[in-house]
């Protein structure tokens, strides 16, 4: 485990790079494929409108893929991610078109803990609004 | 309806080993994104401290869920699974997830509740790698949405 950032090199309030992540439905075939989860609620426009959605959405855990590669990009180590929870607020509303849906993640350290650990919490947003809430990662920094 | 109360602290028997692959982790790492190379090459895996290449962090998510499946679709229970959504998730790593791992999952439900209708589900998945170590705890929030009036 090697994280490149340094525990003593970060305060509370300390912003990590922010970073936005594009979806297209064929992100979502992809991530299907991969995930093993085939919910047509993530494929199927008219499935997902029958479900009372307004579209396609992303799944809850491509979008919580994405936003931790703001904290794993930052320490280099991804195993360096000691916890990490979100709540789903609202879904990303993927349209059928070639521009999709943006993901934007931002992120701080938000408290400085034991062991070389801190507390990083991360917004991230879609079409303006937040998608995911109380996202927080503990991460060990060098 | 509400679900059954007696099913809160039952613990399910652990799932068959599910066997992580090089190629499985690459596939993942590749559908959000990912070019961190210490999921796709071994060497710079090792040049991190791990003995090959590691799983992104929400990878195990697909092992946990399907884990959770046996108790979402116990019929005893009586969960609407085609109102299920996701309402909460959390990952606790004792380390990460890695190519070679023989993986275990043991599902326990801790929490049921009845909240304006909706059923709420709270499943702990234990992961345990084949020498018995724990490898990471997955919180999964399952909703299950009031049915509409007819």
């Amino acid at each position: 485990m090697t994280a490149k950032i340094a525990y003593d090199d970060v305060e509370v309030g300390t912003d990590l790079p922010a970073q936005s992540f594009p979806v297209t439905r064929a992100t979502l075939v992809r991530y299907a494929g991969a995930s093993g989860d085939f919910n047509p609620i993530h494929w199927n426009e008219k499935f997902a409108k029958e479900v009372g959605l307004p579209d396609v959405i992303a799944h809850g855990m491509f979008t919580m893929a994405e936003a931790i590669r703001v904290v794993t990009d930052w320490t280099g180590d991804p195993g360096a991610v000691m916890e990490y929870g979100v709540r789903f607020t609202k879904p990303v509303v993927v349209p059928n078109d070639d521009q999709g849906a943006l993901i934007e993640v931002s992120a701080k350290v938000a408290a400085k803990l034991d062991d070389n650990t801190v507390r990083v919490d991360l917004i991230a947003r879609s079409g303006g609004q937040k998608v995911l809430g109380m996202s927080r990662a503990v991460v060990r920094l060098a | 309806m509400a679900l059954d109360q007696s099913f809160v602290g039952r613990t399910y028997p652990p799932t068959e080993p599910y066997e992580v692959g090089r190629e499985k982790i690459r596939e993942f790492a590749e559908a959000v994104g990912e070019t961190n190379p210490v999921y796709t090459d071994p060497e710079a895996a090792k040049a991190l401290g791990h003995p090959d290449v590691i799983a992104p962090p929400t990878f195990v998510f697909s092992i946990t869920f399907r884990a959770a499946g046996q108790v979402v679709q116990d019929p005893r229970l009586g969960l609407d699974y085609s109102r299920v959504v996701h309402g909460d998730q959390k990952f606790a790593y004792a380390r990460p997830v890695r190519a070679g791992d023989r993986l275990t999952v043991t599902s326990t439900i801790e929490a049921i509740k009845s909240l304006a209708g909706n059923d709420i589900l709270d499943v702990r998945g234990e992961v345990h790698d084949e020498t018995g170590e724990r490898v990471v705890t997955a919180w999964t929030k399952l909703v299950a949405r009031a049915a509409e009036e007819a």
